[in-house]
């Protein structure tokens, strides 16, 4: 059984976001990254069906600064392999990009199951799991939060909205876009991730980035004030009736 | 429960796969008093309380004890260690141990596992922004100097602390004690936004990985510039630099607060100008007070005010009662509080009520939040909780 998490880094929110001089994206000289959240909860469901079935567990990655810490982190918690791909990201990043750097070193591992996350915050052109299950030609399944292996297929569980879930079953090879996995990830303490920066080692390989084939962002900006909340003074005689003549002038009554 | 094993002969009666605790010394002086179970304040929640876990050690069932979890019931007051009469150092040499090996394994409650990730990737464990470090220096009121651009040598190297730099209702004190040393006109500097967390409460919850990476990178801080010592706003801090830190070759000069402040008190009193009319009570910190003998200066700065009233609860001194922050317990409350339904630090305002103070005196950052939150969770009125530099700098006003 082969497992491949590709993963991605997205802003950290933690630090404040800043948009760039011109106006249409994140001032990405600021920028802090961090592994996708949902990329964190694949790279566990890997790791989880790796100790319930056996799997050899590969995380791809774009070779992107601060890829390394994500990396040795997940091998830390039990992938066997890690391959980052290079690319030129300083022009910018998104899903399409990211989904054919990867397509070559997905046909090349020719994984059982590709898991990843199911979506990332600064996301604006589609998640990457449909994508890249596009360029391969499998199917997909997104909002998975459970994943039971059997030989050549796999049986999830898709969350829907209103507390809905349904037991599919797909044949692999499959991708799947992870919303949470079986248990949370697991703590790795630092002495096992410095171990493994020690002892794992990173694969490269190159790629190209084609950002070609997305939206185009004419402005990017902050929330703007447009008008603030009137409140409403006096006792509650007072505040009833100016309610009432508010929503009369609403037409709401 | 476990059924008595025999033992054919004196078998290796030390050796439960934890390394190191097996051929511990200090552990095998235990005479199974049960004094630090019967001290510890969660001993009677505690599967396994310290006495008993020696006793699962000699026994040969120790792996019982590492597949329970009370262990993060501990919160590392140092009340064992305090009460043990064979002096074994039971908080670092036993409950650390196995919080160790329960991190090794993955089996850390969720709170204390984002505490732990948010002191790696922050350098704090409120997860607050490390460029926003030295942000409260900007509403202290008065100069700040940050040890960098303009100025590489200082006579204190300040190290403020997490909570002080970044918790709203513990800031107040990083204010008052810097309006303190303007006030003395004491040459001092802060690291700013290269100062990381101290490390000593995550390495006392079991991540030694951690601590020395933190450490690490505060020597390197260190490093760049010239000071004649260290003064903390933290106990636990000072407990750090002065007795974990040297084991890793970085060695200081280190005070707390309260010592730094005790020597210059003759200097100190002429700003005392205010009368502050009320009684108070002084909570002793574990890390202050237990840990390294620190109870006397506090109280002589709070007797230099005029006006003050300073009655003792009836745990003080080495019998203070912790208020749960200790060893990962601030970020274990829920865990702590599903097992247990009650709080230390509930326990311990409830004692300060009692008493009739006005103000809870703390000296620990850690302190504040615990006791104000117990105080609203209990319902008190009529206790404010103060760290001592507020009320020096309140008398100073």
């Amino acid at each position: 059984m082969k497992i491949v998490v590709p993963i991605q880094l997205v802003p950290d929110l933690v630090e404040d976001l800043e948009i760039s001089p011109d106006g249409t994206s994140f001032d990405y000289e600021n920028l802090v990254w961090i592994i996708n959240e949902f990329d964190d909860h694949a790279i566990e469901q890997a790791i989880l069906i790796k100790e319930k079935s056996g799997a050899e567990v590969t995380i791809l990655a774009p070779d992107m600064e601060d890829i390394d810490d994500p990396l040795f982190t997940a091998a830390a918690k039990g992938a066997d392999k890690l391959l980052k791909i290079s690319g030129d990201f300083d022009a910018g990043i998104n899903n399409h990009a990211l989904s054919k750097l990867f397509t070559p070193a997905l046909r090349s591992l020719q994984p059982d199951l590709i898991l990843t996350g199911v979506s990332n915050h600064d996301g604006l052109d589609g998640a990457l799991g449909p994508l890249m299950a596009h360029h391969l030609g499998l199917p997909y399944i997104g909002y998975v939060s459970s994943v039971t292996v059997d030989g050549e297929k796999a049986t999830v569980h898709k969350d829907y909205p209103g507390g809905l879930k349904a037991r599919l079953k797909v044949k692999l090879p499959a991708v799947l876009g992870i919303t949470s996995s079986e248990t949370p990830p697991r703590y790795v303490p630092v002495s096992k991730v410095r171990q493994s920066m020690k002892t794992s080692q990173i694969d490269e390989l190159e790629g190209e980035m084609d950002l070609s084939g997305v939206a185009t962002i004419e402005r990017m900006y902050e929330p703007e004030v447009t008008e603030k909340a009137e409140m409403l003074n006096g006792d509650i005689a007072d505040i009833s009736n100016q309610l009432v003549k508010i929503l009369k002038e609403q037409g709401l009554i | 429960m476990s059924q008595a094993v025999v033992l054919d002969k004196p078998a290796d009666l030390y050796d439960p796969n934890v390394p190191g605790l097996g051929t511990d010394p200090d552990i095998k002086h235990c005479i199974q008093c049960g004094n630090c179970s019967g001290v510890c304040p969660w001993g009677y929640v505690m599967e396994y309380p310290p006495s008993r876990m020696i006793s699962a050690l000699r026994a040969g069932i120790f792996d019982q004890v590492t597949s329970t979890d009370s262990v993060w019931m501990c919160i590392a007051c140092s009340a064992c260690t305090t009460a043990c009469p064979s002096l074994i150092p039971i908080t670092e040499h036993l409950m650390t141990r196995i919080k160790e090996e329960l991190i090794l394994a993955g089996r850390v409650p969720t709170e204390l596992q984002s505490a732990l990730e948010a002191s790696h990737r922050y350098g704090n464990p409120l997860g607050e922004s490390p460029r926003k470090r030295a942000d409260w220096t900007k509403e202290a009121g008065v100069p700040v100097p940050i040890l960098g651009k303009n100025k590489s040598h200082a006579d204190v190297l300040w190290f403020v602390g997490d909570y002080p730099a970044y918790h709203p209702n513990v800031k107040p004190t990083s204010f008052a004690l810097a309006s303190i040393f303007n006030a003395l006109g004491v040459d001092f500097g802060i690291l700013g936004n290269d100062e990381h967390s101290d490390g000593d409460s995550q390495r006392l919850a079991g991540e030694q990985g951690l601590f020395e990476t933190l450490a690490e990178k505060n020597a390197r801080a260190f490093n760049k510039y010239s000071f004649n010592e260290i003064v903390t706003t933290d106990p636990h801090a000072y407990n750090a630099f002065r007795n974990a830190y040297p084991e890793l070759g970085i060695t200081y000069p280190v005070q707390h607060y309260t010592q730094y402040l005790a020597e210059r008190i003759e200097q100190l009193k002429p700003f005392l100008r205010k009368e502050v009319k009320a009684t108070v009570t002084y909570h002793d910190p574990c890390y202050l007070g237990r840990v390294n003998g620190i109870y006397d200066e506090p109280r002589q700065l709070i007797e230099a005010i005029r006006g003050i009233e300073l009655v003792e609860m009836p745990h003080h001194r080495e019998t203070s009662l912790c208020c749960g922050g200790g060893g990962g317990g601030m970020w274990l409350d829920g865990y702590q509080w599903e097992k247990s339904h009650a709080r230390t630090s509930e326990w311990r305002v409830k004692e300060a009520q009692k008493t009739g103070a006005q103000i809870l005196v703390v000296a620990c950052p850690y302190e504040k939040p615990r006791f104000q939150d117990a105080i609203k969770t209990v319902r008190i009125d009529n206790l404010e909780v103060m760290d001592l530099t507020e009320l020096l700098a309140k008398a100073m006003k």
